[in-house]
């Protein structure tokens, strides 16, 4: 199963690599990592996904713990959370697809962000499953290139 | 000539400063990193460090002179920080070790790994290129930081000199509480020249670092019923219990309940080899009765250990399968790590244990008692003797004749196991041995630092050729600081731990185990002015000792073993406790 674990960390050169080193060498499989400065400029939140039983899970969470600069790891599989992911897609395309596409992005709620001869750029955010479908979707026009963030996530406040 | 050479190294690097009269007096007259850094180890109590020059240490080792921190100088980087281990394990202080930038930092990863694997309170200082040549490639520059990652329990790399005073103070706190591990400062050159403005912290903040020491009171309680309802029960003991100095502790708690205790490797000593509850070491080379309660326990008290593979032969799901488990630790990763825990409780084991002492039911166990003492009635540790020199025989005369205060080192391989089965130890902190890393290399320089912590003690290093040979230049330094130290070297001319395992696994067919070119080690301790003797027969084992004891200074008792002799019994690993090797009668 996969686990989506907020991290709150040390915002310090080093960092990633005592974070990364940590699930290489206990190999524990990131699925998706993805880190940034939080509101309080000394402290970075690492969004991580990963992949293993709630054993494994236990272990990851303790030794996250262990490692001095980390300050607080959040399993939010256990939560109700909101979680997005950004994609930038860059699609073929051809007069007689351009329209298709465009109304496929419009389903998605898409925006296209970027316009070349024979191709296009669009953003998507959403769940991973939206961004999926929506990859699957493209597949069929050709994609030429693809970034997505990996997930990120936050807990809903309560009601 | 002076001038051409400076303007050499000013062509490669505009900042570099020539260690010239004029530079060194600059240094000298402000207050800088190095003298802060050592007033810091001086408020921690330090007083000796070991530690290896060179080329970015220069202003550290100049500050040193006016430092009442003694500098020992051993033969080899590995040695400075083994010694500093043993110096801890001994002591129960943190030792401090020194080495430079690039080779120096690198030959101390083995030393650094060892400590950690066996939780071994240590700061590690090393030098660096100075900052502005940091990621280079420059001369002897290596990332010490990014290759210690594993085996630190945290590390810095100090890029302001100011920062010097509150990194210490962390480095000493994190090294020395909660599990204890070594803590690494990388100390780049120009860090160590510049001025420092600040002051020691008053105290150490540090937000995300958390340890436990009291146990869950809830889980004390769940723990004392366990105990007090169960009939077959046994007490795993391992290193925790000596780090939390928790042996008095723990005697007052199976002597109270009348239960059994085994010890891992790094518990030998919590648990003086006299007591009768005491039913040896268990795991690969433990002895039969003590693995065979671990295997047939219906509660298995685990305190301070981390199921080792060594104990559970790598099979957790085969490993004391009857038993409930009650895991006291103060590393909460390390519960339900390998073997789930029924009753965990995270926390100091002395504490826990102080805790749980008023709290505990005396079990019915005289049933138990019976079965245990058929099996050790049955299988008791025991050698053959066939008039040569054996070394369980050796190592039975030494505790004999070297008393309950003397410091035990030793080595790693045959010799080692010999020593763990058949050597009494009466006192925590005297049995100083390489357990999780198994470094070969380790005991000639950990019998330094042991020495240094008791500088009255005994210290005897138990050690066989091949392991010698890989520390075997710090003769010197026994030799210079006059450490009286007493080596036991088990000599059969082979690799004997591996030549023993092609024996039993591999069909005898032997590879890369003679060490046909052995120099006579009585020589070479001559040659380096330490007092040697070769032992031949078994009647000569004890006026031999008897010699090197009563002789003031270092002496090397050269033992002739045969290779021939293997340390029984054995788990092989992989195997299950019922299929131990040479525990039948």
């Amino acid at each position: 199963m996969r686990h989506t674990l907020a991290v709150l960390v040390e915002n310090n050169p080093g960092v990633l690599a005592r974070i990364s080193g940590l699930f290489s060498r206990r190999a524990y499989n990131i699925h998706s990592l993805a880190v940034c400065q939080t509101e309080n400029p000394s402290l970075s939140i690492m969004t991580i996904v990963v992949e293993g039983d709630s054993q494994v899970i236990e272990q990851v969470t303790k030794q996250l713990h262990k490692l001095v600069v980390v300050h607080k790891v959040t399993n939010l599989s256990n939560e109700a959370v909101v979680d997005r992911e950004l994609a930038l897609i860059r699609v073929k395309v051809k007069q007689e697809t351009r329209l298709e596409i465009l109304q496929t992005v419009d389903i998605f709620r898409g925006r296209v962000v970027d316009l070349g001869r024979s191709s296009l750029t669009i953003e998507l955010t959403g769940d991973e499953d939206k961004i999926d479908a929506f990859v699957r979707t493209m597949k069929t026009y050709g994609i030429l290139e693809l970034v997505r963030t990996g997930r990120i996530a936050i807990a809903r406040s309560e009601s | 000539m002076g001038n051409v050479k400076q303007d050499l190294f000013v062509a490669r690097d505009p900042e570099f400063t020539w260690e010239d009269e004029e530079s060194l007096a600059r240094c000298k007259s402000k207050y800088n990193g190095a003298r802060a850094l050592l007033d810091m180890l001086e408020k921690e109590g330090v007083e000796l460090i070991f530690g290896y020059p060179g080329g970015v240490l220069l202003t550290l080792y100049d500050a040193l002179l006016d430092s009442s921190i003694k500098h020992i100088l051993p033969r080899h980087e590995q040695s400075a920080v083994h010694a500093a281990d043993a110096y801890a394990r001994v002591s129960g202080k943190v030792g401090v070790c020194l080495a430079t930038s690039g080779p120096g930092a690198a030959n101390m990863v083995t030393g650094i790994a060892n400590a950690y694997m066996d939780s071994v309170p240590l700061v590690v200082l090393t030098g660096q290129v100075p900052t502005h040549l940091l990621g280079t490639d420059s001369f002897q520059e290596v990332d010490i930081t990014g290759m210690t990652l594993p085996i630190t329990k945290h590390s810095y790399l100090v890029k302001d000199a100011n920062d010097i005073p509150r990194i210490v103070r962390e480095a000493f706190y994190l090294a020395s509480t909660g599990r204890p591990g070594p803590v690494l400062i990388d100390l780049p050159k120009d860090v160590m020249a510049a001025e420092v403005t600040s002051s020691c912290p008053e105290k150490v903040h540090l937000p995300s670092y958390k340890y436990f020491s009291k146990g869950n009171a809830g889980q004390i309680i769940e723990a004392a019923k366990a105990i007090s309802m169960s009939k077959k029960p046994v007490v795993y003991a391992g290193g925790g219990v000596i780090t939390s100095a928790a042996g008095l502790s723990l005697c007052q708690l199976i002597e109270k309940l009348n239960i059994p205790v085994v010890t891992t490797l790094m518990g030998i000593g919590s648990i003086p080899s006299t007591h009768p509850n005491l039913l040896g070491m268990v795991g690969m080379h433990g002895t039969v009765t003590a693995n065979l309660a671990v295997n047939d326990c219906d509660l298995l008290i685990a305190v301070g250990v981390r199921f080792d593979d060594r104990v559970t032969s790598g099979l957790k799901h085969r490993f004391a399968t009857k038993a409930k488990v009650i895991h006291i630790d103060i590393d909460p990763a390390e519960i339900g790590k390998v073997v789930r825990a029924n009753i965990p409780i995270v926390g100091d084991a002395r504490l826990v244990l102080e805790d749980l002492l008023p709290k505990v039911q005396v079990p019915e166990t005289s049933a138990w008692w019976n079965q245990l003492r058929a099996w050790q009635q049955e299988y008791p540790l025991r050698y053959e003797q066939n008039g040569h020199l054996n070394p369980q025989m050796i190592l039975e005369a030494l505790g004999r004749i070297g008393g309950e205060q003397a410091v035990v080192t030793t080595d790693v391989g045959q010799h080692q196991m010999w020593a763990a089965q058949f050597y009494p130890v009466k006192v925590p902190r005297h049995f100083i041995t390489s357990a999780g890393l198994g470094t070969m290399g380790f005991g000639f320089p950990a019998a330094i630092g042991a020495q240094f912590a008791k500088p009255d003690s005994l210290v005897f290093l138990v050690t066989g050729d091949g392991s010698f040979q890989m520390s075997i230049q710090e003769l010197a330094t026994t030799v210079q600081y006059s450490l009286p130290i007493k080596i036991i070297l088990m000599n059969n001319g082979v690799l004997g731990m591996v030549r023993q395992l092609q024996k039993m696994f591999y069909n005898e067919r032997f590879n890369q185990i003679q060490l046909h070119a052995n120099p006579n080690f009585v020589k070479v301790a001559e040659a380096y002015g330490v007092k040697g003797l070769r032992v031949d027969k078994p009647e000569e084992v004890e006026p031999a000792l008897i010699k090197a004891i009563d002789y003031p200074g270092p002496f090397l008792l050269d033992f002739a073993i045969s290779p021939d002799e293997v340390v029984l019994p054995m788990v092989p690993s992989g195997k299950v406790i019922t299929e131990v090797l040479g525990g039948e009668d």
